[in-house]
């Protein structure tokens, strides 16, 4: 278990509990009482620390290490899943995977962002930085589901679009934009849900749907709090405050209209009970796909339209 | 060369214009260094006569350049910014907001104006580089959601100027949200079949690159303007290698198939007339 700067309160009591339990198997003592007090007093602690994240501290738990991604999520809820790799142009981008997917009997077109989980697998996920390619084969996914009239699912989970010579040799931009063009007019079902780090075009590209939704600790906006910093503070130093000033948590981001849902995540974050959170997800899409296909297409496709031509703030002098 | 004296006189009379020519008699070409008057300059539409450098300029410029006798009805100026979120950094955005304002004596970053381009006519939104980097904020996303709305009524051909660095961090979300928002409407555009010309200049980068100046029937752009999706010195910190000579630039993005064509300034207007032409509008 990895324990995060302001964890450290439960990563002293848990050295703690470890030390206990040593002892008690050690001299062959029964000290189950004093244990089970102090595992009580680590939920406590768990509880209150969680009870009251800033906004940093949610864009540390959305990076967590051992925080599930797209493929951990696609082999505890889908009963079968065949990925599907290309863009019929250049290559096949690592960092973004999609296929056939069945959850709980529905037929789907699952799509997101996939960081590695060790250094060699990070390299190759290029770090859940998408290159045009990957835009592009999403795109494709989606133009099948359309096709033969199953939803469409996307997790997102990107610290941004990748920012290289051949991204922007290959049209990064327009990857994009057509994305946001295409996604807003597909006739089924889109459900576009932020597992982690939702930044800035990069998880808009494959973030248009008929709802829109945050796991609770995850973040979702157009600069991450580093970049920020440094371009209006001038200073790697104000991430802290930059995370704040953006509102980027899914509390501030529900409360503006910009998503449609939070997720709640298990205690201590969906790091520390994968399994709890995947059975949430699985739920969640399950009762929103329901729900979505009692709509007619064509008034879903106005919905989603008129649900981003609604979003932004201004004075009518 | 009757509407070359036409821009000239009235950027001589209009004090907002002036503020755009470079200050003093002399101006100093910035890439070929060559000196001249900035009557030269204005007379040819801030074009450097040695060497073609396109010099940065605002919707005034190119409203007068592109509508006929530089007549146009302004529309959605009552439209301005609200610092919903409070949002501060070194200093408050509603504070940078109002500076902006009274620098420029503009409400925000986008313009749109609606009038007669050789008889034909046009929507134009253009973004203006002086308000805050042609930052898009909930403004400038508006303002194209309405400009669309008027096109559709009117059954016009639309067209948006692009030059921007991209989002306005400072309106965080929301600002992100503008790119939606934009390529949802030009959907409806798209589907009412009417023409939208997408003119990228010096510079178009980040979000708007990644939205509505990439979705045009046609994407044109000024000669050796910037555009990309990520900025040259983060692409360079990336992947730790110098650019190439001409990355990024106009010709660049022809060559990699994504501008239909470069326009120099002076051709703009009858290369827009031709096209609008031939898209068939009114
Ligand atoms: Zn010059």
């Amino acid at each position: 278990m990895q324990f995060l700067d302001f964890e450290k309160p439960i990563e002293d009591l848990n050295q703690q509990l470890e030390k206990l339990k040593a002892l008690a198997e050690k001299n062959n003592v029964d000290m189950s009482a004093s244990i089970s007090e102090l595992e009580t007093t680590i939920d406590k602690t768990r509880k209150n620390l969680y009870a009251n994240l800033t906004p940093w501290q949610r864009v540390q738990l959305s990076r967590h290490p051992e925080r599930p991604y797209t493929l951990y999520y696609i082999s505890q809820i889908c009963d079968k899943f065949t990925e599907l790799f290309g863009d019929r142009n250049v290559a096949d981008d690592k960092a973004i995977v999609g296929g056939f997917a069945e959850i709980g009997g529905e037929h789907v077109m699952l799509i997101g962002h996939q960081k590695g989980t060790n250094t060699k697998q990070r390299q190759l996920r290029n770090f859940g930085m998408a290159n045009p390619e990957g835009y592009r084969k999403a795109l494709r996914l989606m133009k099948i589901a359309e096709k033969f009239n199953r939803p469409i699912v996307t997790l997102i989970d990107t610290p941004g679009a990748f920012p290289g010579l051949e991204a922007e040799e290959r049209g990064q931009g327009e990857a994009i934009a057509r994305n946001l063009f295409e996604m807003i007019n597909l006739k089924v079902p889109v459900i576009c849900i932020i597992i982690g780090e939702g930044a800035s075009g990069g998880a808009l590209g494959i973030g248009i749907g008929d709802k829109v939704v945050m796991l609770e600790n995850t973040w979702y906006t157009v600069i991450s709090p580093e970049n920020c910093s440094t371009i209006l503070w001038h200073s790697w130093d104000f991430k802290v405050k930059a995370a704040e000033q953006l509102k980027l948590t899914s509390k501030d981001m529900s409360s503006f209209g910009l998503v449609d849902d939070v997720i709640a995540e298990p205690e201590g974050g969906a790091h520390n009970q994968p399994e709890a959170m995947a059975e949430s997800l699985k739920k969640y899409i399950l009762d929103t796909i329901k729900t979505l296909s009692k709509i007619a297409p064509e008034k879903r496709i106005e919905q989603r339209i008129e649900k981003f031509s609604n979003m932004g703030f201004y004075e009518e002098l | 060369m009757t509407w070359f004296k036409r821009i000239t006189k009235g950027i001589s009379t209009d004090t907002k214009e002036k503020k755009e020519v470079p200050d003093g008699l002399w101006h100093k070409c910035s890439s070929c260094k060559e000196t001249y008057t900035t009557d030269v300059l204005v007379e040819n539409l801030f074009v450097c006569p040695k060497c073609q450098f396109h010099n940065r300029i605002n919707a005034p410029q190119y409203f007068d350049i592109l509508f006929d006798d530089g007549k146009f009805e302004e529309l959605f100026a009552n439209i301005a910014p609200k610092d919903f979120l409070q949002f501060e950094d070194v200093k408050p955005y509603s504070a940078r907001l109002s500076a902006a304002q009274r620098q420029t004596g503009l409400k925000d970053a986008m313009t749109v104006g609606v009038g007669d381009v050789n008889g034909k006519k046009l929507v134009i939104a253009c973004m203006n580089f002086n308000f805050i980097g042609g930052s898009m904020g909930s403004v400038v996303g508006e303002k194209i959601s309405r400009a669309i709305d008027y096109a559709i009524k009117h059954k016009h051909a639309f067209m948006i100027i692009s030059k921007s660095g991209g989002a306005r961090m400072m309106e965080s979300a929301f600002s992100l949200m503008q790119m939606a928002k934009t390529s949802a409407k030009l959907t409806q555009l798209a589907n009412a079949k009417l023409p939208y010309i997408s003119l990228l200049t010096d510079p178009t980068t980040g979000g708007v690159t990644a939205s509505f100046a990439m979705l045009g029937d046609i994407n044109i752009a000024e000669p050796k303007a910037l555009i990309g999706f990520a900025g040259p010195r983060i692409i360079k910190e990336t992947i730790r290698k110098d650019l190439p000579a001409g990355f990024q630039r106009s010709e660049f993005l022809v060559e990699h198939g994504f501008l239909d064509f470069i326009v120099d300034r002076h051709d703009l207007k009858q290369k827009l007339t031709d096209t609008i032409e031939w898209f068939g509008t009114k």
